[in-house]
């Protein structure tokens, strides 16, 4: 079993790299989007080996809130801290510790970066709903730095 | 149960791979950014393995391969590859992989025969025993993924690196 620094520090790294290939300000948007790609097909992935033995889910809320336990716990090794929902579609998932952001610095200056360190974890999210029969747009928000508090958009697309 | 986590690290170093082959022309610049890769992860990983782990300073290379197999395997991959092979000098040795969880699941498309899938490996190793002081090389002599019966990481080494030490007063 891969231990979870391992996976921090190769997550920090791809960044870096993502970062570099495409240089200049104006790149931060095909950086992001590079790595919620990538976030994407690992999220499909998780869940391929994840859910063979799971039975199906009975409504989308279960869906949500498979992510917010079972899932969330087996990435990040601990649970959603809370779920919203407008129950038309919109839920938000809020960390309030979340691992990966907690490897930046505190301080405004860093916050500009935050996208790019919650970009993967994102695509996750949108690739395990995807392979979970949920099309979804996820997006992410830091609102407090030192606290790294996360929120996830999560709007389902009703085809 | 599934090892969820270790599924992690090993698909996102999948797309990692995937995403390295689309940008380089050929594998051998591949295997480069990914030794590359290793080595910034290597230099900073052994400050959490020192952390973590309880190991003093090993005397002599044997005592490293030991640590290296043992403990630090076993503490990030959850593996335990057996040490052998050992030169006569006692520079240089093998690490046997009985199996190895960054190429689960993988296969080799035809066209990237020259691709050292598990290349962040050597880096790794590289840069945390740099930190250490020792020069070390490391390469991949078998690999499971190009049809080989185990992986064999090959470790030789080169020199010790002096510390910088302070300037005195003269």
């Amino acid at each position: 079993m891969a231990d979870e620094a391992l996976f921090q520090f190769l997550h920090s790294e791809i960044i870096q790299y993502v970062n570099s290939a495409e240089p200049g300000e104006s790149e931060n948007g095909r950086c992001v989007s590079k790595l919620e790609n990538m976030g994407f097909r690992v999220g499909q992935g998780l869940i391929e080996r994840f859910t063979k033995d799971t039975p199906r889910f009975k409504d989308e809320l279960d869906v949500m809130k498979f992510i917010c336990k079972d899932f969330w716990t087996s990435v990040f090794k601990k649970q959603i801290d809370n779920l919203r929902t407008n129950h038309q579609g919109i839920y938000v998932l809020q960390d309030n510790k979340f691992h990966l952001l907690t490897q930046l610095s505190a301080g405004k200056q860093y916050l500009e970066h935050a996208p790019k360190f919650l970009a993967f974890t994102c695509g996750l999210v949108r690739g395990a709903l995807s392979n979970l029969g949920v099309k979804s747009i996820v997006t992410a928000e830091v609102s407090v730095m030192p606290a790294c508090k996360e929120q996830i958009l999560c709007k389902n697309i009703k085809s | 149960p599934l090892k969820h986590n270790s599924e992690l690290f090993t698909l996102t170093y999948g797309a990692l791979v995937t995403q390295l082959c689309k940008d380089y022309e050929n594998d051998e610049e591949v295997n480069k950014q990914l030794d590359k890769m290793g080595y910034n992860i290597g230099v900073r990983l052994i400050e959490d393995f020192l952390a973590r782990s309880s190991v003093g300073r090993c005397h002599d290379f044997r005592e490293t391969a030991d640590v290296i197999a043992k403990v630090a395997f076993k503490m990030y991959l959850g593996i335990t590859p057996s040490v052998t092979n050992w030169s006569p000098a006692g520079d240089e040795f093998s690490l046997i992989l009985e199996s190895n969880p960054l190429v689960d699941f993988v296969e080799l498309p035809d066209n990237h025969s020259n691709l050292v899938y598990s290349s962040l490996l050597c880096g790794v190793l590289r840069g945390a025993l740099e930190m250490v002081q020792m020069a070390v090389d490391v390469r991949f002599a078998q690999d499971t993924l190009r049809g080989d019966n185990v992986t064999e990481i090959r470790m030789k080494f080169i020199k010790r690196i002096e510390e910088n030490l302070p300037v005195g007063d003269e």
